[in-house]
């Protein structure tokens, strides 16, 4: 099916090639320089890094003050650590409780399934920000959890769970549990029920066939659905912010206040820059199973 | 030990459901309590929506929501749709792996990066274009950016599993390849395209960190105002109006679903039938 090149092509290549170009690689470029730049009383409100000079000489003004500055204050590594820490256990989390909902949907009859899908799409689409102040309604200190145990006699004063981290976990897990269990789920439905059925047949127990058949063959699943929760999760901001309290400082609500609260824009853009070389090897190894699966 | 095992997984299955809609249920219930205190239940009551009618604010936001939403819904739609045809119908050309990597990394890039890289971009490019002021056009073309992604990705799967025969007749049969990709392989995309508009749609609508980042100081979304909001705590009026928001974003994901899965049964039958 070899078809000649026509130079027409462009015509479909270009638009979306340029316009993500432009307004989505080349932005990178942009935090990158003005992360070497100062704060400066003006707008917008940083020191040029490249100007010409009247002369029409190249005049570099490269400050590593706001690198050496992530370095210098704790606030900045406690607030990665603490997000990769986060993250890491929420992603956890979300595959032990979205691998057996995955499996059951795979194993439900065809007929079910899509309707399965769709419960479990519907919050996946639906207002990100909404779904965490619903949340607030279940967990607050009066809210319907509390209101529930408490009416039901297992315990007696109100849970605290607002302002800790273990509503942040509660707030990742809730929001990103879709992101699991539909990589998964793509995975586990493509699996081949004869090699199961094979192992059966050559002696071996329904779990030592899961974890000799399924499990290995589900990996990809596994890989896509931890990036698709790890990565936003560890630059969640609406989470902590509106969940967790003073000492839950995540990276993503450290660049907010930066940005907006001290209006230092350089702080800022080399926090998102160091943040990004964090990211680069898990948006690599996403990036790599994601062309593979489609490959396949 | 095959029924135990399966009781088990159904039940995860249907907790982890559960967890996913109580607060949206709780949330919806709560819309209509009478009482202005969010714990206690005072009888049923439609005066919150009633309210959000008269808030100014809320109503300007809605309306610049709204607007941005179907811009950038349609930008992504023909952007997403023409990435999709190219990464699908052309083998090789040159930058496709670097548009490949752009299409997929939107997906996982970390809300709060984008908003800021793309904000510094749009002030040096003021700087040295003049263009574009910061409002409703940044908001537009940010929003545009991440939805291109999800079309390409909705639009990619449906064109890859797509019969290309009918279009090679159509060629064979003298149709131009422009020709024959709109009268016959567009109608087929079409159900794909269409619930993708849908999800860009509710996805541009929901969208709060990148648009705080651009929106410069003049123009508000209607999730900047509910976060200024919600920064406050939990109000009766903001129940009803996130009420009215879920059940819009919802109807608009069920009929992208039910688009989706009538035209995949559909083709389902059609190629049972060609079988024969």
């Amino acid at each position: 099916m070899r078809t000649t090149w026509r130079p027409g092509r462009w015509l479909i290549i270009l638009p979306p090639l340029l316009f993500l170009l432009v307004f989505f690689l080349i932005p990178f470029a942009f935090a990158f320089k003005i992360s070497f730049a100062e704060t400066a009383p003006r707008v917008p409100p940083f020191t040029d890094v490249i100007s010409f000079t009247r002369d029409h000489h190249l005049h570099l003004a490269v400050s590593l003050g706001n690198y050496r500055y992530l370095l210098t204050d704790e606030v900045y590594g406690v607030a990665y650590l603490y997000s990769l820490r986060t993250a890491f256990f929420s992603t956890l989390i979300c595959l032990a409780l979205g691998y057996p909902m995955a499996y059951a949907i795979a194993r439900a009859p065809k007929s079910a399934q899509g309707l399965l899908l769709l419960v479990i799409m519907l919050p996946f689409w639906t207002s990100f920000l909404l779904r965490v102040y619903a949340l607030e309604g279940i967990i607050r200190d009066n809210g319907f959890l509390n209101a529930l145990l408490l009416r039901l006699g297992l315990i007696t004063h109100p849970l605290h769970i607002m302002r800790t981290s273990v509503a942040v976990y509660l707030g990742i897990i809730y929001s990103y549990l879709p992101f699991m269990v539909l990589p998964l789920f793509a995975t586990l439905e493509k699996l081949d029920r004869t090699l199961l059925e094979a192992a059966a047949d050559l002696g071996s127990t329904p779990t030592r066939a899961f974890l000799d058949i399924t499990v290995p063959l589900s990996i990809p699943g596994v890989i896509a659905g931890s990036m698709l929760v790890f990565i936003p999760a560890v630059g969640e901001f609406v989470i902590p912010s509106l969940l967790g309290g003073p000492n839950n400082l995540m990276i993503g609500r450290v660049l907010w206040d930066e940005f907006f609260g001290n209006h230092d824009w350089p702080v800022a853009s080399a926090v998102a820059i160091a943040f990004l070389l964090l990211l680069v090897g898990p948006i690599a190894i996403y990036q790599y199973y994601n062309v593979r699966q489609l490959e396949s | 030990m095959e029924r135990s095992s399966s009781t088990l997984l159904n039940s995860v299955l249907f907790f982890g459901i559960a967890v996913l809609y109580l607060p949206i249920l709780v949330l919806i219930a709560f819309s209509f309590n009478a009482s202005p205190l969010v714990n206690v239940w005072g009888g049923f009551s439609t005066a919150w929506y009633g309210q959000l009618l008269h808030n100014r604010q809320l109503l300007e936001a809605a309306l610049l929501s709204l607007e941005v939403a179907v811009a950038a819904s349609s930008g992504a739609v023909v952007l997403g749709t023409l990435a999709a045809t190219a990464l699908v119908r052309f083998a090789r050309f040159p930058g496709r792996l670097l548009l490949t990597g752009m299409v997929n990394a939107p997906l996982v890039m970390p809300e709060i990066i984008t908003g800021i890289t793309q904000l510094l971009l749009f002030v040096s490019m003021v700087q040295l274009l003049g263009w574009p002021h910061r409002g409703f056009t940044t908001i537009v073309i940010s929003h545009v950016t991440f939805c291109t992604a999800y079309v390409t990705i909705t639009v990619q799967a449906r064109l890859a599993s797509a019969d290309r025969s009918l279009e090679e007749a159509a060629m064979d049969l003298g149709a131009s390849p422009t020709r024959a990709f709109l009268e016959i392989t567009l109608p087929i995309i079409a159900p794909a395209i269409i619930s993708s508009w849908l999800l860009c749609f509710t996805l541009s609508l929901d969208d709060l960190v990148i648009s705080s980042f651009v929106a410069g100081p003049g123009a508000s979304t209607l999730p900047m105002v509910i976060y200024s909001k919600v920064k406050l705590g939990v109000s009766p009026d903001i129940n009803a109006l996130a009420s009215l928001i879920v059940c819009v974003v919802g109807a608009c994901i069920v009929s992208a679903g039910y688009l989706m899965a009538r035209s995949d049964r559909r083709r389902a039958l059609e190629t049972q039938l060609a079988g024969r």
